[in-house]
């Protein structure tokens, strides 16, 4: 059918025939490449864009049990686990305002004062722990919902939006908490819960930990199988080009902050059990090490591109650093210089991998 | 689509065929300035109507009034008779007209399906796909290769290949495939060779011609006359924010068409 249609659009002009002539006048679109190795690898990256970052972490894993063969005990495993949970949990919200283009600096204040706000309203307001939680976890939501409604109806750039409520929060967060810390022996048990370990042998799994898995798969699951997926993909690499294609990009990108919201809050949660507390004190380091994560993970920056499998490798590769690095001896403050090197080879690698043949 | 249906798109439409799609006296400002002062447009079955114009001629206000995407401050709009109110180009859309934008609208990192079916995603049946959403990838998928192929695109094996690593004529193709798979009435194409080299801007014009000879007719603006004139049945020429006239590629030459749109010779009185 196609044959015969193209035929007669020929015949009846036949100026146009002359230039593709013959039955092959189809529209064939061929792409003659030369692909060098280096191109081949490139192309290899930018279609499989979590592969860089696993072979980072195996390789990580491989030189780190070298120098300290105690960095591949179960123990030593578990304790990794257990420290990446939290980061894995902010990430993962962070991962979805990136695809949107976006960036969130407000994740460590939401998640500081959501898991301050759940432990007052336990142990100062008295209430149980199920109705604590709860509140804490919408509270968290309406947080994210906030930067979402001034990004998309306000139409500020998110770096401004979340820089703002950054301090917003950790200033809400001082008040609240009279910057004191709430111990977890006096909250109910409900909120140090995440904090439980199942053993597996002389591994330790704790249900944060499970949480944070089960997270990943909800969110891996709503991005490639849902088309609010879809939108969220489309909405980070061309946000006009998504809009004319008829998809609402302001509620989508309301929807992703609220989402990111809700994690935050969850991660929240999770902190109370890891900590064994609520402090107000920490979180400083969870905005920077969210982004990191999520950018190690293969995200671009520039939205569109990454995946929730690669911000959980990319939060395993920060905890797998931090941990082998001091069971290797060095101190702390060179730590932080070998993670930032990390970044940095990353986000020129992902430069290199966009630049894949137009 | 058969033999027949081709044969009727190449008569010249006669005076008791209908128009598909047409605008009367549409006007449009902006404070003092007429972006289009009683602008009327046909577009009848089966033929590639050309829009051509020098800039500010009201080329593009026309066309976003008929997609959509602006609200003409008077003037009637008939879809195959029936009068027709368009608030957003989503109105347009559901009515049956689909336009390829010249920034092509498609998101880059997806695959060409998804990019065939962004904004119109089909769902899993059953509980699979009203409870948990899940989209059906499979049909979506085979979908877009069969309106691929029915363009004639054949040799984009793999439907999940990020449009990114298609060219601009592949890109293209991907764009006017879905408008062609999801417009019933109309096709607006805004300047679909402007980006292109010579051998990829033929065969997207050869694209334009299967989806008119497939029964869809296409309203295409270009400012490329050796186009326009290689593929159009009719070419209306807009002309300070009014039709000008209408000609066709066999009454009038090129340089005549340039003449009227510049305004350097009078418009002959409408072709057909």
């Amino acid at each position: 059918m196609t044959t015969s249609s193209t035929d007669s659009a020929s015949t009846s002009v036949p100026a146009a025939s002359s230039t593709t002539p013959g039955p092959a006048s189809l529209p064939d679109f061929d792409d003659h490449r030369t692909a060098s190795p280096r191109i081949r690898i490139q192309q290899l990256l930018h279609a499989n864009p979590t592969l860089g970052p696993l072979a980072v972490l195996v390789l990580a894993i491989v030189a780190f049990t070298f120098s300290n063969p105690r960095f591949f005990s179960a123990p030593n495993l578990s304790l990794v686990l257990a420290q990446v949970t939290v980061i894995a949990v902010l990430a993962l919200g962070q991962t979805l305002i990136i695809l949107t283009a976006g960036i969130d600096l407000s994740v460590g204040a939401i998640a500081v004062f959501s898991s301050i706000l759940m432990a007052s309203l336990a142990v100062k307001a008295g209430l149980p722990g199920p109705a604590a939680l709860a509140t804490g976890l919408i509270l968290g939501t309406a947080m994210g919902a906030l930067n979402g409604f001034l990004v998309t109806r306000i139409k500020l750039p998110p770096f401004i939006v979340t820089l703002g409520t950054l301090t917003i929060f950790f200033s809400l967060n001082s008040v609240v908490s009279n910057s004191e810390t709430i111990r977890g022996a006096d909250m109910p048990a409900l909120l140090t819960w995440t904090g439980t370990a199942i053993p597996i042998g002389t591994f330790r799994l704790t249900y944060g930990s499970i949480i944070m898995l089960l997270l990943f798969a909800l969110v891996l699951f709503a991005l490639r199988n849902t088309a609010w997926g879809r939108h969220v993909y489309a909405t980070g690499d061309d946000a006009e080009a998504a809009r004319l294609a008829g998809i609402r990009t302001g509620r989508v990108l309301l929807s992703v902050y609220t989402a990111a919201g809700a994690l935050y809050a969850i991660g929240a949660w999770i902190l109370i059990g890891r900590l064994a507390s609520a402090s107000p004190n920490v979180g400083t380091d969870y905005n920077l090490d969210s982004i990191t994560a999520v950018v190690l993970g293969g995200a671009s920056l520039f939205g569109g591109r990454g995946g929730v499998l690669g911000t959980l490798i990319g939060a395993l590769i920060v905890g797998v650093f931090r941990n082998g690095l001091q069971l290797a001896g060095v101190e702390v403050v060179w730590q932080g210089f070998a993670i930032g090197l990390l970044v940095l080879v990353a986000v020129s690698l992902d430069q290199w991998i966009r630049k894949v043949r137009t | 689509m058969t033999a027949a249906d081709t044969a009727e798109a190449h008569q010249s439409p006669g005076p008791t065929t209908v128009p598909v799609l047409q605008a009367k006296g549409l006007t449009k400002r902006y404070g003092r300035v007429v972006a289009l002062g009683g602008s009327d447009l046909e577009l009848y079955p089966g033929e590639i109507l050309a829009v051509i114009g020098d800039n500010g001629a009201g080329k593009s206000s026309l066309i976003k009034a008929l997609s959509g995407a602006l609200v003409p401050d008077e003037g009637e709009i008939h879809l195959d008779g029936q009068r027709v109110h368009f608030r957003n180009p989503m109105d347009a859309r559901k009515a049956g007209i689909e336009t390829v934008y010249q920034t092509l609208a498609v998101a880059p990192g997806l695959d060409i399906a998804d990019n065939l079916f962004l904004g119109r995603e089909r769902r899993r049946p059953g509980p699979l796909g009203s409870i948990l959403r899940m989209l059906d990838h499979k049909h979506m998928r085979s979908e877009a290769r069969r309106h691929m192929n029915e363009l004639g695109v054949a040799t984009l094996q793999n439907i999940g290949q990020p449009v990114e690593s298609l060219s601009g004529g592949q890109r293209q193709a991907v764009a006017v495939a879905r408008a062609a798979a999801f417009g019933s009435r109309v096709v607006i194409l805004d300047e679909p060779t402007a980006a292109l080299g010579v051998k990829e801007g033929n065969r997207v014009l050869q694209l334009i011609r299967d989806v008119r000879d497939r029964g869809l007719p296409v309203i295409l603006i270009s400012h490329n006359m050796p186009h326009v004139f290689e593929v159009a049945d009719r070419i209306h020429i807009q002309r300070l924010g009014r039709r000008a006239t209408v000609i066709t590629p066999r009454s009038h030459s090129m340089s005549e068409a340039v003449a009227i749109m510049t305004g350097a010779t009078e418009p002959p009185p409408p072709v057909a």
